[in-house]
């Protein structure tokens, strides 16, 4: 099943929008030498659009459609009174240079949701700015650089990694201008504090640690890692893409967590929306707070007898890395996670963390009686397999071809193939929103699947077979690039 | 309340399955002093009591929905067709994620795709990738793309001081652990001759916005071929709506575009999420940042689309990624796809000249009128800047209170050689009447 593009659909002269006459005298042109000829866009009626990107909708798996317990992105349902929401005219039109006096109600919002995402993480401030978790890793080393170099430690240019880490960790940090070094982690998935110490020196920077960690293990020695890190005069970043299985349980300030950006498109519920926008708000302890990027939101307080309101201004940061985005941040998003922890509450926000955690162990413990578990402990919000059992490894079929026959069975593969430290990796994150049935009959499928693969290896290798396309040609794809329409000759 | 469908018996049969008593049991590597601590936040609400609350928040705000805007300076009140958000609220878009498993996501790539050629028309370019945060950060792409082109040897980048001051900012941020020089805009006069001055054999880029920050638009071909001569690479701040009418950056030797893809479908949203589109030519697209969609087929023969050239992606490459980048803008990609096709080939021109000829009645009037002067001379599309008899802000105020008009932007606050200088706006939305109370409100404000 596929769907024409929608040039191809195509006729001259057609519009799919009813536009105003001009109710002005009309003006001279600009000179011809800055006019354009022609504009090379679709020319398609209102129906056409209409059936054509509900054609395209109709290709795509979504929560909304199914399970999709794709590891280490937290796809949790998407409350529906968000997308109302944000669509209310009160947010939708307000511009972002208007006199603050006439935005107190969305600088309300935003100066909420920080104060919120500190109590969170244990903080001392937060800025919003950061538009997803990659420029949120880039924006807490940017600070903690400034930090120390602005205290005469230019010295310091080398940043710590596990090597369990997402990839964004050391791309952030080469964006940085710093240099990576890997840190290897130990038999129970921790990062090895011998290999650690080694280069604990004085031209760290920091150590970037997620915890839970890309396995879905709580570091148990985190306290450890931050006096050694600390000892050496770095600071510790926190990558907060799992914030989703400690929230309201533990804090990150208080395990010694520097800097941290959370993902909102995560934790708190606002729809990944096929691949975004995001939010990636940092979060920061006391010294670091005026290095923060900016403007923030700060409070007036209004008068003792009440007759004047609290008034919200924006203020940058006294020795702020700069803006890391034009305007504020990624505001409709902020507004979805506001809402969601408005609805949730202290006590609903640890249940969330709480059942994800019970719902990934729960999967675990059905699955661990057919699939290889890469490190068997009590696991966080996921969990990774070391791909299918050996026999049927050994019969030809891997990971990428369970993941293909999952989609037969209508659900969402988990990731593939990380983290890159466990071979044949299978990393599933079930969140905390699926029930009992569902993880039931994911782990039946699961199961089946190996069966499958013992009986008929080559079905696993033709899958999918029942979803709109089989297999594609990523080579070919990539070896001639065509990245854009052109019409036929 | 917390979205949580399981029952207590759910939970006791779990928790008899993993073989731990209590949910808390789940939780002992964290250490036992820093778990289950003092945990506040206010007390939760029910949907129907969080939704008055919102309505609350959104009605304490002025807006453009409500009141006439004439504010612009890199976020506009275009209207937005009803067809785009018909399919941003569809499910199976807004709740999945980046298309990493294609045979179940060809919805969101095809999306791209589509937006990707659409872009490519638009400005003139070979190739655009799937966006950036928003026009801001894809100019910091723009810069550290065109560094890894001349491979980390050259140092200078040269940024027009009439590009919007927080893009400048942004560049500034995003580049601090580099060791580039930027010049260019110290002088906050510089014009094209100026900076073309300055590019010589150890220039990055030249940067400029079309139309620039005060809404003018100018020919470009004799500057990119300045670049050109120094191996320099050219890049282009450009105003989408605008290429509705005028000529393409790609047209005039541009080597990269970007810009606010904001108004192709996005509301003001209070400045985000925005879209940054980024094009540039089929010789760089190794080293540009970002997604890319392709074609190819699949196991049957089938046309379909793929994520392609990830091999430039931090989660292959790592710490020699191209950029940190993992997500694009989706659903504002989505928006802007459905924007360009709905408007097409026929439309986006028409909502071009609207904005222009609008742009210009309001400018011949008020340029009309007593202590106000308009800048002239040089060809501008939907902003211009008028030099006011007073101060902005108190204009701005008396704008609001008295005519619920929300006024232009205050120049004073990027260039102090500008006090008392507004930016005005003007777009489709704003009708003859809301142009005239406008001048009428600026006449009596000045006397």
């Amino acid at each position: 099943m596929t769907e024409s593009l929608i040039y191809e659909l195509s006729a001259p002269g057609r519009c799919g929008v009813v536009l105003p006459e001009s109710d002005v005298p009309q003006a001279a042109l600009p000179p011809e030498e800055l006019l354009r000829d022609d504009l090379f866009l679709p020319e398609v009626s209102e129906i056409d659009i209409v059936r054509h990107y509900l054609h395209l909708s109709q290709l795509n798996h979504g929560v909304d459609k199914g399970f999709y317990p794709l590891g280490s992105c937290t796809m949790k349902y998407n409350p529906k009174i968000n997308e109302q929401v944000v669509r209310l005219p009160g947010f939708t039109g307000l511009h972002p240079y208007q006199d603050p006096e006439t935005a107190q109600g969305a600088m309300f919002l935003v100066y909420s949701l920080q104060e919120w995402l500190k109590e969170i993480g244990g903080f001392a401030g937060a800025s919003l700015q950061p538009a997803a978790g990659a420029h949120g890793e880039m924006t807490g080393v940017l600070m903690i650089r400034k930090y120390l170099h602005d205290r005469g430690e230019t010295q310091r240019n080398k940043i710590l990694i596990p090597d369990s880490a997402h990839g964004t960790n050391p791309a952030s940090s080469s964006m940085s201008g710093l240099k990576v070094v890997e840190i290897p982690s130990d038999e129970r998935g921790n990062v090895d504090l011998v290999a650690l110490k080694e280069v604990c020196d004085d031209t760290v920077v920091g150590l970037m640690l997620t915890n839970p960690n890309t396995l879905g293990l709580f570091e148990e020695q985190v306290q450890q890692i931050a006096d050694m890190v600390h000892g050496c005069g770095g600071l510790l970043y926190g990558d907060g893409a799992n914030m989703n299985a400690i929230m309201g349980v533990a804090k990150p300030g208080d395990l010694g967590i520097d800097v941290l950006h959370f993902n909102l498109h995560k934790t708190f519920s606002t729809p990944h929306g096929g691949g975004g926008p995001g939010a990636g708000p940092v979060g920061c302890v006391e010294k670091l707070v005026p290095y923060l990027p900016g403007p923030v939101v700060t409070i007036e307080p209004g008068s003792d007898a009440g007759d004047e309101p609290p008034l919200y201004t924006w203020h940058m940061p006294e020795h702020t890395i700069g803006r890391v985005k034009a305007f504020y941040g990624q505001f409709a998003v902020l507004v979805r996670a506001y809402t969601y922890i408005r609805m949730l509450g202290a006590d609903g926000v640890r249940r969330a963390a709480e059942h994800a955690v019970l719902n990934a162990n729960y999967l675990k413990a059905l699955l661990r009686e057919v699939y290889p578990v890469s490190h068997d402990r009590i696991c966080m919000h996921e969990f990774v397999l070391a791909g299918p059992p050996e026999d049927v490894q050994e019969a030809g079929v891997h990971t990428m071809d369970v993941a293909k026959r999952l989609m037969d069975y209508g659900f969402h593969p988990p990731t593939v193939y990380f983290p890159l430290i466990v071979h044949e990796a299978l990393m599933i994150e079930p969140t905390e929103t699926e029930s009992k049935e569902t993880l039931d009959a994911f782990a039946e499928t699961m199961i089946k699947i190996v069966e499958e693969a013992r009986e008929n290896p080559d079905l696993l290798h033709e899958a999918p077979l029942s979803v709109p396309l089989r297999r594609l040609d990523e080579v070919q794809a990539a070896r001639s690039p065509v990245l854009r329409y052109t019409p036929p000759e | 309340m917390s979205f949580i469908p399981h029952t207590d018996a759910d939970r006791q049969e779990m928790l008899a399955k993993i073989g731990v008593e209590r949910i808390a049991d789940l939780f002992k590597d964290i250490p036992a002093d820093r778990r289950y601590v003092d945990f506040d936040l206010p007390e939760p609400l029910s949907e129907m009591e969080a939704k008055w609350e919102l309505n609350a928040l959104a009605e304490a705000n002025v807006d453009a929905n409500h009141y006439a805007c004439f504010l612009g300076a890199g976020a506009y009140n275009h209207y937005v067709p009803s067809v785009v958000d018909y399919a941003l609220q569809r499910g199976e878009f807004y709740t999945a994620y980046t298309p990493y498993q294609p045979e179940i996501s060809q919805g969101t790539l095809q999306a791209i795709f589509e937006y990707q050629s659409m872009i490519c028309a638009l400005t003139g370019m070979e190739v655009s990738n799937a966006s950036h945060y928003d026009g801001a950060t894809s100019l910091a792409e723009a810069v550290i793309m065109a560094v890894n082109v001349h491979r980390g040897k050259r140092k200078k980048i040269v940024l027009s001081p009439t590009i919007h001051p927080e893009y400048r900012a942004v560049v500034r941020t995003y580049v601090q652990g580099m060791g580039l020089t930027i010049v260019g805009d110290m002088d906050p006069q510089a014009d094209l001759a100026a900076l073309q001055a300055m590019i010589d054999d150890d220039t990055v880029m030249l940067a400029v916005q079309n139309p620039n920050f005060f809404g003018q638009v100018a020919e470009l071909s004799s500057l990119a071929e300045a670049c050109h001569a120094h191996k320099a690479l050219l890049t282009v701040v450009a105003d989408p709506i605008s290429l509705g009418m005028f000529k393409a950056p790609g047209d005039m030797g541009a080597d990269i575009v970007v810009g606010e893809g904001q108004s192709l479908g996005g509301g003001l949203n209070y400045g985000g999420p925005y879209l940054g589109f980024f094009a540039t030519r089929n010789e760089y697209v190794r080293r540009m940042a970002g997604r890319l969609v392709g074609e190819t087929t699949d196991a049957d023969g089938q046309r379909g689309y793929v994520l392609t050239l990830a091999t430039r992606e931090q989660h292959i490459r790592r710490e020699r990624a191209t950029s940190n980048i993992c997500t694009n803008q989706g659903l504002l990609v989505l928006a802007a796809g459905v924007y360009m096709a709905a408007l097409g080939r026929c439309g986006l021109p028409k909502i071009a000249s609207l904005c222009y000829h609008k742009a210009h009645y309001a400018a011949a009037q008020i340029n009309a009128l007593e202590g106000y002067e308009v800048w002239q001379g040089k060809p501008f599309f939907k902003e211009f800047v008028v030099k006011c008899p007073r101060p902005v802000a108190e204009i701005n105020e008396h704008l609001l209170a008295e005519w619920e008009i929300i006024g232009g932007y205050d120049l004073g606050r990027d260039y102090p050689h500008l006090a008392d200088h507004m930016l005005i706006a003007v777009t489709e939305t704003n009708t003859r009447e809301e142009i005239d109370d406008l001048v009428a409100a600026l006449e009596e404000v000045a006397s």
